[in-house]
């Protein structure tokens, strides 16, 4: 092609800079005042010379190329090409900025290497929360800037990538994520390193931001943990596992520190909590799929060494996005269910040791009914963890709304019928409302 | 106390058990004879299997009626990679809402970024539409490094072959003789239909079309078509009523009759414009495999410039 004249051009051109570099590095090492002035003179020649080579080679090449190649007038990037070419008389004092209109010029490949450099990829994500209604059990402030959450995303080397996201709150700055995964590992292996939301159920792995509601269900705030969930430093180790036909299969498993939120404390060094988790996937059409888990946390509570908690999840979620109008139409079902086992002292029996079973559980679906809206519902039921007698019960009708791929508007009804006593209620009704807007870097869409 | 540190050893068992299993089983099999390849999109496997002819299996991630701004990163996509031996993308961050998470789930050393099994294509393609001077997404998503829908010139289409053909000899130096009689056996056949397709366009040159997303620059710059509005406002943003309205008038003003469309958008907004103006909306595939009959490269022009002939015959 034509076109590839460019190559070998710049190939030249490339190594010409390169020439050049190398001599004016063997000048500065010459530090014999005498000699300077002549030795400068004369790389300077000698270069003048290799250059002025370089040029008639290039002029050669470039007419052998066009006359062999295209009898048609030239257009494109030849003309660019040629228009960049200094004449012979400017070559000493100007062969870098030629060099350099050169790169700005040509058209191929893109710019990623330059317009980068070597920057991680930045965003932020401002999430900005309103609340009207009443809500006597757990009030929340009218308008808050919920969290401005900012990522930094970058290949470390060949052998690992890091994410790190940093939300400043209302109430401070917290580490929600920072991690480094080796991609490079032997066996298939993939090991994150860091603090990271542990591959708990679905709903514990989504940052806020990406979650389908404004809040988080009650089950989260009751048995795992609340909106940081289960979030701790540690050692994430996945693999694929041998599956049926058709399926994926994906283990994990997982140690913590033993510190997230309130439902892991760690008392002692040897605290150290563990998360397991297994995912099973298939596809059931090409716009269809199922998506199933079965996850295990263990820990210590805020009781002491002496006190576990063992939670256990299955989720399963089912998706229908027709690829054809995958922008416009799709369909995604959620169920998690949630059981906790707490051990603790009996609230009625002073120094009796108990262990204490609670079960909590959501649904959720949402329906986007074109590119800018999306409907969707929640349904919670969820006992306290540490009290099973209190079981709340709520359900929530989601509206979204997207400008743009980067903001989102939200509006969230939501009746909670919370239990104050164990057969006391106190009825909720609450609107709340959100705005997101995303700045930078595009970040990958969640699956 | 001993029950927990028991606990604590159980874990410790457990992991360690994990790995040894881990160990034991790779998931990456003996490598045979043919090269694995997964592609972002159905062109990019199209082309590397004219280069690649029986000595590689290809597959593309994304189908051709697909969005490829918009794919889900599913799990399935995930065992599939995991074995890949080489991943073309098309760069330019067209894929970088899902293909970046999925690079890295893979747990694949050879395709990861940067890898020897990794290629960018964009690389070796001649982009348009490279912004200059500041970018904000005032202008709506727009592509930084230029416009990554490049792959609908066949000129681009030989130089990612050439470059496919490196890299396969590069991984293969036993078949590069193969691979360089495939490539220049597919340039030849390209050249050759190339000519028919810009004879077969010759008599619409500078014909003005709209088109609903900036897909059909390199496409438009080939066949001498000039693109003077998009149904969308901006890059990625849905069609606004206001913008419609103007574009309506454009069209009425300059005589534009054509709307290309791709298979991905609603033809709600495209119709209502060809009523207004008495102009015809034209289903065009940017993707190998757009339609059924679309098996390859070739048949892809075929299809997109008897339909686009047709429609201009039709509008005048």
């Amino acid at each position: 092609m034509k076109r590839f004249a460019v190559l070998p051009v710049l190939l030249l051109f490339s190594s010409s800079a390169h020439a050049q570099d190398a001599t004016s590095v063997a000048i500065k090492r010459d530090v014999s005042p005498a000699n300077t002035e002549d030795a400068r003179m004369k790389a300077l020649e000698a270069q003048v010379r290799t250059l002025a080579g370089e040029v008639t080679l290039l002029r050669s090449e470039l007419k052998e190329l066009r006359e062999t190649k295209s009898p048609q007038p030239s257009s494109g990037p030849q003309v660019l090409l040629a228009s960049a070419h200094p004449e012979p008389g400017m070559l000493p004092s100007s062969p870098a900025p030629a060099a350099a209109q050169v790169a700005q010029t040509q058209t191929f490949g893109g710019a990623s290497g330059n317009a980068k450099l070597l920057n991680p990829d930045i965003s932020l994500i401002g999430d900005f929360i309103g609340t009207a209604g009443h809500n006597k059990v757990s009030p929340e402030r009218s308008l808050e800037m919920h969290e401005s959450e900012v990522g930094m995303q970058a290949i470390i080397d060949p052998y690992a990538r890091a994410d790190a996201f940093i939300s400043f709150g209302e109430t401070g700055v917290n580490v929600e994520e920072a991690y480094v995964t080796f991609t490079s590992l032997p066996g298939g292996l993939l090991l994150k390193v860091g603090k990271k939301r542990a591959d708990f159920g679905k709903v514990n792995t989504i940052h806020n931001h990406a979650l389908p509601f404004i809040d988080r269900p009650l089950v989260t705030n009751n048995l795992v943990g609340g909106e940081d969930g289960i979030d701790d430093a540690g050692l994430f180790l996945s693999r694929f596992l041998p599956a049926p036909k058709n399926w994926f299969l994906e283990g994990s498993a997982e140690v913590l520190r033993g510190d997230s939120a309130d439902v892991f404390q760690a008392s002692r060094r040897q605290d150290v909590g563990v998360v397991g988790h297994l995912r099973a996937y298939r596809d059931l059409s090409e716009s269809t799929n199922l998506d199933l888990g079965l996850s295990y946390a263990r820990g210590h509570n805020n009781l002491g060494s002496n006190f576990l908690t063992n939670l256990y999840s299955g989720d399963a979620t089912l998706r229908w996005k027709p690829l054809r109008r995958a922008i416009y139409n799709s369909f995604l079902f959620r169920t998690e269910l949630f059981w906790s086992a707490r051990d603790q002292l009996s609230a009625a029996v002073p120094n009796l040791f108990q262990t204490q079973h609670a079960f909590g559980m959501y649904s959720s679906a949402e329906y986007r009914v074109n590119r800018r809206w999306t409907v969707g519902g929640r349904f919670d039921r969820s006992g306290h963890a540490t009290d099973a007698r209190l079981t709340d019960t709520g359900f929530s009708g989601i509206l979204t709304y997207w400008p743009s791929e980067f903001s989102q508007i939200r509006g969230q009804y939501r009746f909670g019928h919370l239990a104050t006593g164990p057969s006391d209620f106190s009825n909720a009704n609450e609107i709340l409302f959100q705005f997101l807007f995303v700045m930078g870097a595009h970040g990958a869409h969640p699956f | 106390m001993p029950r927990l540190l028991t606990k604590t050893r159980f874990t410790a068992f457990a992991l360690s058990f994990a790995l040894v299993f881990a160990l034991l089983f790779p998931l990456t099999g003996r490598a045979d004879s043919k090269i694995r390849i997964m592609t972002a999109t159905t062109d990019l496997a199209s082309l590397a299997q004219e280069v690649g002819g029986d000595k590689v299996d290809v597959e593309s991630v994304a189908r051709g009626y697909q969005d490829p701004h918009f794919v889900d990163p599913k799990p399935s996509f995930l065992l599939k990679l995991s074995k890949a031996e080489l991943l073309i993308v098309v760069g330019l961050e067209l894929e970088i809402g899902w293909l970046p998470p999925l690079i890295t789930q893979s747990s694949n050393p050879r395709i990861q970024v940067g890898a020897p099994g990794y290629l960018d294509a964009s690389r070796f393609a001649k982009i348009l539409e490279i912004p200059t001077g500041q970018v904000t997404r005032a202008e709506g998503d727009v592509h930084p490094l230029g416009n990554p829908h490049y792959w609908l010139d066949p000129d681009n289409a030989l130089r990612i072959a050439k470059g496919i053909q490196n890299k396969l000899s590069e991984m293969r130096p036993n078949d590069a003789a193969y691979f360089a009689q495939r490539y220049d056996a597919f340039e030849q056949r390209l050249k050759q239909s190339d000519e028919q397709w810009l004879a077969q366009m010759k008599p619409y040159a500078g014909r003005k079309v709209v088109t609903y997303h900036r897909s059909w620059p390199n496409f438009a710059e080939h066949f001498g078509l000039n693109v003077v509005g998009y149904v969308e406002p901006r890059p990625g943003i849905p069609p606004s009523p206001q913008h419609t309205v103007e574009l309506i008038g454009q069209m009425k003003r300059e005589g534009v009759k054509s709307i290309m469309v791709e298979p991905y958008f609603d033809l709600k907004t495209p119709n209502s414009i060809a009523r207004e103006t008495g102009g015809q909306v034209v289903v065009l595939m940017p993707s190998v495999g757009g339609e059924k009959e679309i098996t390859d490269y070739f048949k892809l022009f075929d299809y997109d410039i008897a339909k686009l002939k047709k429609a201009f015959d039709e509008t005048h």
